[in-house]
């Protein structure tokens, strides 16, 4: 990618942000059924009551008009009430965004330590039987439907080994004061090493459920741009002048065998993001995930409009972040 | 003897393609499963040894014909928490799985197709309008834009092909844009065009029949994704309604009951997981055969 | 004469392909002394690239020295550990590529590269300072100011230049040259060799230099080797040679030499092409392309005298030339 491709990009941010809260707006507001009614369904609620509620969400104003007040609204952060919790939505939402974030940080991390070690060494050994083991490993990775691998992992670890623990992300008995909302951090910055490792004896099981088919992919993808940088000339070059191994592997050749990588990775970022709902629903993970499903079932739409919205940008904004990665990466494309 | 070699009939490169898949094991192979689990799937009222839908508490959580013990004969592979027949369920559950991503995979490629078309040979404004779209349809991840869409409509069948199709239809359309603007450069359209073609013939008569294959190729192996964006919407309760089995919220039942009776939830696992590694195999050999480029890079 | 630098003895690399192994070099004899430059000339497929990335213990897998001696500073490469050979390169041989441009790491600055030599090698100097003085020494001006700079913000020649800085940082004994210039245009080639001459005449540096171009060697190269289908056909002091040959395939090659003293003269490139090297016969290589071929040609031809420190693989090689 050029210089000017991430100026494209800078300028289709805004663009692509707009369409996005454009289209979570649509969804609500073109579906067929009327919100109010669904909303009100069980319960015993009065003609006036429900125009109430109508007026309070602004459903009686013209389309244009309504989508003007939503998206100032969002950008002030203020989506409504979420009823379920009587409380508001940003609320709901900032507490429970740490612990998705931790979960899919972790799994990031578990896929990558797990698929570079991997893409590369299939790479050096071309056609060996690790090579074949990882492409058949990685279709098998793919293939695989999260939740099921979830309730595998949980039948392993939890119910026939009792290893691990499933469910929240802490006992209760080793609670420690919220500073960050990350309890890897947290627990470190109450001085508790004990509660530390009891934090991350909750995550592991869902983070190995979300980072282990993420790094199947990845370590395919790392394979194959390994593959072709290792034929490149340089890496023959750094070989003659006498490095070590190591480093021809790991900084002549993989500086530039992840550059294509990073690509599929902010790709991948959206499968964790997905998939984090499905998993914190299996593991019972307090995270955003787990409330916008329970928030389905309630109808309390205000929260799932904001959570769907925020996954939305959380994502189109990861996936700047990875052009700018790439362009860091690339001293071509540097000024 | 001296007969005169038979000249080896000439193939169309669909038909060296064609070729080059049949000899391909592995695919010939994974496409038979995914043919057999589709003739299961049509065939499921007639061969499922119960009824999917029959519950009798009596059989509850019984176990299947390996097992030895609370055995309910009959019933192969044991009975959920309601005491219905598992393998009657996996088999009318192949039905779900398999229409709902016929049905998706269809309905967008043909929706990608002409939008592609349309972006890739008129450009200006159709193009920007189109990529516009693409791109903020992409900027969803694929199961928060899906979850979101079947929170606001509710569940059922209809709902999970609309809901995926919405999303569905950006990939072929990104793949038929590129190749028709490819396309649009060739000899044989700048020669319809100077014969005064109309841009619809050009589309659909001249472009159209030399992006098919990688349409094709595009939808069996998006085929296997919606498989398991259909179980996961299912599982999450999203999907299709019960009593109607479904591999996805089959899954979810067991859930509760993982120490007593591991199968409720791990055989309709297996069975999605078989079916879309299969379907994944069986694309894999396609692209191999259609794309030979792709095939001597990797 | 001395004990040479480089001492390689029935050299034989295969690769194996699906019609049977493939030996790019075949039975390679040669010696390189301290502070001589070999030119090493022969067509791309003639095993000379092949044979000096044998002698680096670079030959890609799958393919692998089969047999033959590499002797390097009276050490045999061939029975070293894989750890004790990556010590020597660099250090003792180093390699210069053709294409400076897809030699050195897009993504790594200048002054990495070179300091990174230094360092792998423990040489006992500031990198900075060392490296500052290599493309200094190469004629990269303002040097200490371009550390920072990546390959792509360099000139052709400016590239080509650090490259071979980068190449002798480790002060190695011997360099091969594979196609130094061949990418440079005429001022900037001339810039190249000088820089080798003087390093040779300075320090004792051994250039083994690979080319196609026998104008390259017959201008820079005391001695030439001549390389053709993975056999080496002819040696001897280069004056000697192009003026002499004693093998039909190098006077061949002088033929389609355009000469300075007589630009008009008719060139006549050699017709025929080069033998498949994996379906290969015990007998002369070249026969199939020679005018001069006969009968016991199909019979193995060794490598052999001819005349004062020079050998032929041809069994007419003193009806070559008068």
């Amino acid at each position: 990618m050029s210089f000017p491709r991430v100026l494209e990009r800078l300028v289709q941010l805004p663009v692509v942000l707009f369409g996005v809260s454009l289209v979570v707006f649509l969804m609500i507001t073109l579906t067929p059924g009327d919100p109010v009614e669904i909303m009100l369904a069980d319960q015993r609620a009065t003609e006036e009551q429900a125009a109430m509620l109508r007026a309070d969400l602004g459903l009686d104003r013209p389309l244009v008009e309504r989508y003007l007040v939503f998206l100032g609204n969002a950008v002030t952060g203020d989506f409504g009430l979420s009823f379920f919790h009587r409380r508001p939505v940003i609320e709901v939402i900032a507490e429970r965004l740490p612990a998705t974030i931790e979960l899919t940080l972790v799994a990031l991390l578990i896929a990558l330590l797990v698929a570079v070690p991997l893409g590369v060494a299939a790479a050096v050994r071309r056609d060996s039987w690790l090579d074949r083991g990882l492409s058949a490993l990685s279709l098998f990775g793919v293939s695989l439907p999260g939740f099921w691998f979830g309730i595998l992992l949980i039948l392993l670890f939890a119910v026939q080994l009792g290893l691990l623990p499933v469910g929240g992300r802490i006992p209760f008995d080793a609670e420690v004061p919220r500073l960050t909302g990350f309890l890897l951090l947290d627990t470190l910055a109450a001085g508790r090493p004990d509660a530390f490792l009891r934090a991350l004896s909750h995550l592991l099981l869902p983070a190995v459920t979300l980072g282990l088919p993420a790094a199947a992919l990845l370590a395919r993808v790392i394979r194959s741009s390994m593959v072709e940088v290792l034929a490149a000339d340089y890496v023959l070059f750094a070989e003659a002048k006498g490095l070590p191994r190591r480093r021809v592997l790991y900084v002549h050749a993989l500086k530039n065998a992840l550059i294509p990588a990073v690509t599929v990775l902010a790709i991948e970022m959206g499968q964790l993001l997905g998939g984090s709902m499905i998993v914190e629903t299996v593991f019972g993970w307090p995270g955003l995930g787990r409330v916008v499903v329970e928030s389905i079932f309630a109808r309390n739409y205000p929260l799932v409009q904001a959570a769907v919205l925020l996954y939305a940008v959380i994502y189109v904004l990861l996936n700047f972040c990875a052009d700018l990665l790439y362009a860091a990466l690339n001293p071509k494309v540097r000024l | 003897m001296s007969a005169v070699a038979a000249p080896l009939p000439a193939l169309s490169p669909t038909g060296l393609a064609l070729r080059r898949l049949l000899r391909n094991g592995t695919a010939v192979a994974s496409g038979a499963v995914v043919l057999g689990v589709a003739l299961l799937a049509v065939l499921a009222p007639w061969i499922a040894p119960q009824d999917p839908t029959d519950a009798d508490l009596f059989r509850r959580l019984c176990a299947p014909a390996w097992h030895g013990e609370t055995v309910e004969p009959g019933f192969w592979l044991g009975c959920d928490s309601l005491g219905r027949d598992i393998l009657s369920r996996l088999i009318h559950g192949a039905r779900v799985s398999l229409s709902v991503a016929a049905l998706v995979v269809g309905i967008a490629a043909v929706i990608g197709t002409l939008a592609g078309l349309a972006a890739g040979y008129l450009r200006g404004w159709t193009d920007i309008l189109v990529s516009r779209l693409v791109d903020t349809l992409l900027g969803f991840p694929y199961l928060v834009f899906a979850i979101g869409l079947m929170a606001m409509m509710g569940p059922g069948l209809h709902n999970i092909v609309l809901a995926l199709v919405l999303k569905e239809w950006i990939f072929t359309c990104r793949v038929v844009r590129g190749e028709t603007l490819a396309a649009r450069e060739q000899d044989y359209v700048e020669a319809a065009r100077a014969l005064g073609c109309s841009p619809r013939h050009i589309m659909l008569r001249e472009i159209l029949p030399n992006v098919l294959s990688p349409v094709l190729v595009v939808a069996t192996f998006r085929m296997a994704y919606v498989i398991i964006m259909e179980a996961s919407l299912s599982f999450l309760g999203l999907g299709v309604q019960p009593p109607t089995p479904s591999w996805g919220s089959m899954v979810s039942d067991g859930r509760d009951f993982l120490v007593d009776a591991w199968w409720v939830s791990t055989l309709p696992g297996l069975c999605i997981l078989a079916l879309v590694l299969s379907i994944n195999l069986a694309s894999q050999g396609l692209r191999d055969a259609f794309d030979p480029r792709l095939h001597q890079s990797s | 004469m001395r004990e040479p630098l480089l001492r390689v003895r029935n050299l034989r690399t295969v690769f194996p392909t699906r019609r049977g192994p493939l030996a790019a070099a075949d039975g390679v004899d040669f010696d390189i002394a301290a502070g001589e430059a070999l030119g090493v000339v022969g067509e791309s497929g003639s095993g000379k690239s092949v044979t000096f990335l044998s002698v680096l213990g670079l030959v890609r897998p799958p393919g692998r020295i089969e047999a033959g001696e590499i002797e390097l500073d009276g050490q045999d490469l061939r029975t070293l550990p894989p750890a004790a050979l990556r010590s020597l390169r660099g250090r003792t041989v180093a390699l210069a590529m053709q294409d400076a441009l897809s030699a050195l790491n897009p993504s790594l600055a200048i002054g990495t590269q070179v300091t990174e030599t230094l360092r792998a090698h423990a040489i006992p100097v500031d990198p900075r300072t060392e490296a500052v003085r290599l493309l200094t020494r190469v004629g990269i001006p303002d040097a200490a100011r371009r550390l920072g700079d990546y390959p792509h913000q360099f000139s052709g020649g400016m590239r080509q230049r650090a490259m071979i800085a980068i190449a002798l940082a480790a002060r190695p004994r011997l360099l091969v040259a594979d196609e130094p210039t061949t990418a440079l245009d005429v001022t900037i080639r001339a810039q190249v060799l000088d820089l080798l001459d003087e390093l040779r005449a300075e320090s004792g540096l051994a250039v083994a230099m690979i080319t196609h171009d026998l104008a390259v060697v017959a201008e820079r190269c005391p001695r030439v080797m001549v390389m053709y289908a993975g056999q080496v056909v002819e040696s001897g002091p280069t004056a000697e040679v192009i003026a002499h040959p004693r093998h039909p395939y190098t006077r061949g090659l002088t033929e389609s030499l355009p000469s300075l003293d007589d630009p008009d003269r008719v060139l006549h490139p050699i017709p025929g092409q080069v033998p498949d090297l994996a379906a290969l016969d015990a007998g002369c290589r070249f026969r199939n392309r020679c005018v001069m071929a006969v009968a016991g040609c199909a019979q193995p031809v060794p490598l052999l005298p001819a005349g004062e420190g020079r050998l032929s693989r041809c069994i007419r090689a003193a009806e070559v030339t008068p």
